[in-house]
């Protein structure tokens, strides 16, 4: 592997990752991530979109218009969701109904468009489809770390299976009801976001 | 007393630069500091000499809350009592050390666990960070106790504490760095982590689930009992369960939180707070006109609808004023120099701004029946935007004044 290609793969899941640094797709990180198994499903379907956009907006990056560029990566991306939802709904029923509208927000995720409009407009089909890949996965990586502790802590579960036996059960562990709340997302997401930059100093901006 | 400074004397250099405890220097000097006045002088000029640090202000405040403090302990005997003897007992006719003793035997596990656990996590933070462990949280950890319920779980004590400190300060750099209230973002995690243990009806009187409650008792707050009936008087008069006139919730010998009861022992503290310069009376006056102006709107609301006087938009502002924490909030939470606004002008449109909100939230807002807290943590957020545009207006004024615009 070149250092290139490593470079592609392999920043998105931290020196570059786009929630955790270039803070975007925060909306449906918050949303969908109070169960392990909605983060799961909505880092597939967004996996999907990704790669299959980046990879179709760069064999076409030479067809399409300048002045344009942004409605025809929108239709793109749009008709990619919309088979990605339509795929739920078909086979994952209760799982789509739990992720409700964010699926199809999966349009207005910034980390597709932005992928879109700063690779896949300048980048070979091959280099776009890894980097959509590989940015998904820092996506992935973080709604996991983010609804693995908030299923955790805020109902005592992991993948709906008890791990803390809750009080209503007769156990011990107290869910902490802010876990719940889209707060919870935030504080974690904060937490990591610390807990990286303490790590890797040369990610923390000037003062 | 010279032993005293001899010992600390001796066992400086170990902490010193270079001392093997190097790294606990923070420990030694919150100790040193905290029995002696600190030592070194300001190196370069100008210098204003003044007995007042932040030490000497964190020490008037928390003797600024020992009226609170006392009263709350002996209330939560005295509401226990009540609850489980003769609900009528008059606050005279209360045994009065036996009440002191119940509620001290309440309080102090809890303020002894919120000053280890939230100190631990201080004192790391300031060895790590290498920063002085603060008197402010001397503040902060008798607050925070002062705003629970009485029988809350130790453990929740400990949890929240530490959330408070470690993410309402110490992330923002320490004392003097934050951007909320410590004390009041402990006790927003709690009331939002652990809602079952920190609100509702059964919580305010120590004892609840003990089943050891007489008939008729009832551990609801005056703000809970508006809630769900409406105003008033005469409704709180019809209802046996709860007769509590407003001199009761005046003085505080209502259920509530441990210390923030009696608005009679809040004005106490007001009194040597303001007297003290310690506090800002035009925060404390902001609140209060706030809270004025904002029930006077809504009472005109209710009476040009034709809400009645029953209705909970109704409920005058003589009762707003000495329920819900109203005085306890006011006082001490919102005017904590380091999260209020710093300007003149901006502490009256704070402060203003607080007594608004806490009745929007009380009254409008069906999910939470109290107010202050959340309306303290909102305007501390909006403190420094405040300040911003009070000092950029007065640029103003002056280069209008000069010609320069």
């Amino acid at each position: 592997m070149d250092k290139a290609t490593r470079g592609i793969l392999l920043d998105p899941l931290h020196e570059q990752n786009p929630i955790t640094l270039q803070v975007l797709g925060i909306c449906s990180a918050l949303a969908v991530t109070t169960k392990l198994e909605t983060a799961f499903v909505m880092s597939a379907a967004l996996t999907f979109v990704l790669v299959c956009s980046n990879t179709t907006i760069s064999l076409l990056r030479n067809k399409i218009p300048g002045s344009i560029r942004i409605i025809t990566q929108l239709a793109i991306i749009a008709s990619l969701v919309i088979v990605a939802d339509q795929v739920l709904k078909a086979f994952l029923f209760d799982t789509s109904k739990a992720l409700s509208v964010f699926v199809g927000l999966i349009i207005t995720n910034c980390i597709v468009m932005g992928r879109a409009e700063a690779f896949a407009m300048a980048n070979p089909p091959m280099a776009s489809a890894l980097d959509g890949f590989a940015n998904s996965m820092g996506y992935s990586v973080v709604l996991i770390y983010v609804a693995l502790f908030r299923e955790l802590l805020g109902s005592g579960k992991v993948l709906g299976s008890p791990v803390f036996a809750s009080v209503s059960d007769g156990g011990w562990y107290v869910p902490n009801g802010l876990m719940v709340l889209s707060p919870g997302a935030f504080f974690l997401i904060g937490l990591l976001i610390w807990v990286q930059r303490s790590m890797t100093p040369t990610l923390q901006e000037a003062d | 007393m010279k032993i005293l400074r001899d010992t600390l004397d001796k066992f400086e250099p170990l902490f010193t630069k270079g001392g093997k405890l190097e790294k606990l220097y923070p420990v030694y000097e919150a100790a040193d500091t905290f029995l002696y006045t600190p030592g070194h002088r300001t190196a370069s000029g100008p210098s204003v000499r003044d007995g007042i640090d932040l030490k000497r202000m964190m020490i008037m405040v928390v003797i600024a809350l020992v009226p609170a403090t006392l009263f709350g302990m002996w209330n939560v005997g005295f509401q226990h009592l009540r609850a489980t003897q003769d609900w009528n007992l008059a606050p005279t006719a209360a045994p009065f050390f036996e009440c002191l003793l119940y509620g001290a035997i309440k309080f102090i596990p809890v303020y002894a666990v919120t000053i280890v656990a939230g100190g631990t996590a201080e004192a790391i933070f300031s060895i790590l960070r290498k920063h002085e462990i603060n008197e402010g949280f001397l503040v902060t950890s008798l607050l925070f106790p002062l705003t629970l319920p009485p029988d809350i779980p130790l453990w929740q004590v400990a949890v929240g504490i530490i959330f408070g400190v470690v993410i309402g300060k110490e992330i923002f750099g320490g004392t003097g760095m934050n951007i909320l209230n410590p004390a009041l973002t402990a006790r927003i995690f709690l009331y939002f982590a652990y809602p079952v243990d920190i609100s509702g009806d059964r919580v305010w009187v120590s004892g609840s689930g003990s089943g050891e409650w007489i008939d008729g008792a009832t551990g609801a707050t005056p703000l809970a009992f508006f809630y769900s009936n409406g105003n008033a008087p005469e409704a709180m008069a019809a209802a046996d369960s709860l007769s509590i006139g407003w001199f009761d919730a005046f003085m505080g010998w209502i259920p509530g939180s441990m210390g923030e009861t009696s608005t009679l022992m809040c004005l106490l503290g007001a009194g040597i707070l303001i007297f003290s310069k310690v506090g800002s009376w035009r925060i404390m006056a902001g609140c209060g006109l706030g809270m004025l102006a904002f029930t006077l709107l809504l009472n005109f609301v209710a009476f040009a609808a034709g809400l009645g006087a029953d209705h909970y938009t109704a409920v005058s502002p003589a009762w707003h004023f000495v329920i819900g924490s109203f005085a306890f909030g006011s006082i001490f939470m919102a005017t904590d120099p380091v999260s209020a606004a710093q300007t003149n002008t901006g502490r009256w449109i704070y402060g203003f701004m607080i007594g608004a909100l806490t009745i929007l939230v009380r009254v409008l807002n069906p999910a939470y029946p109290a107010g202050i807290m959340l309306a303290i943590v909102f305007m501390n957020v909006f403190a420094p935007l405040i300040d911003h545009y009070v000092m950029k207006a007065n640029i103003r004024r002056r280069e209008v004044r000069l010609g320069l615009q």
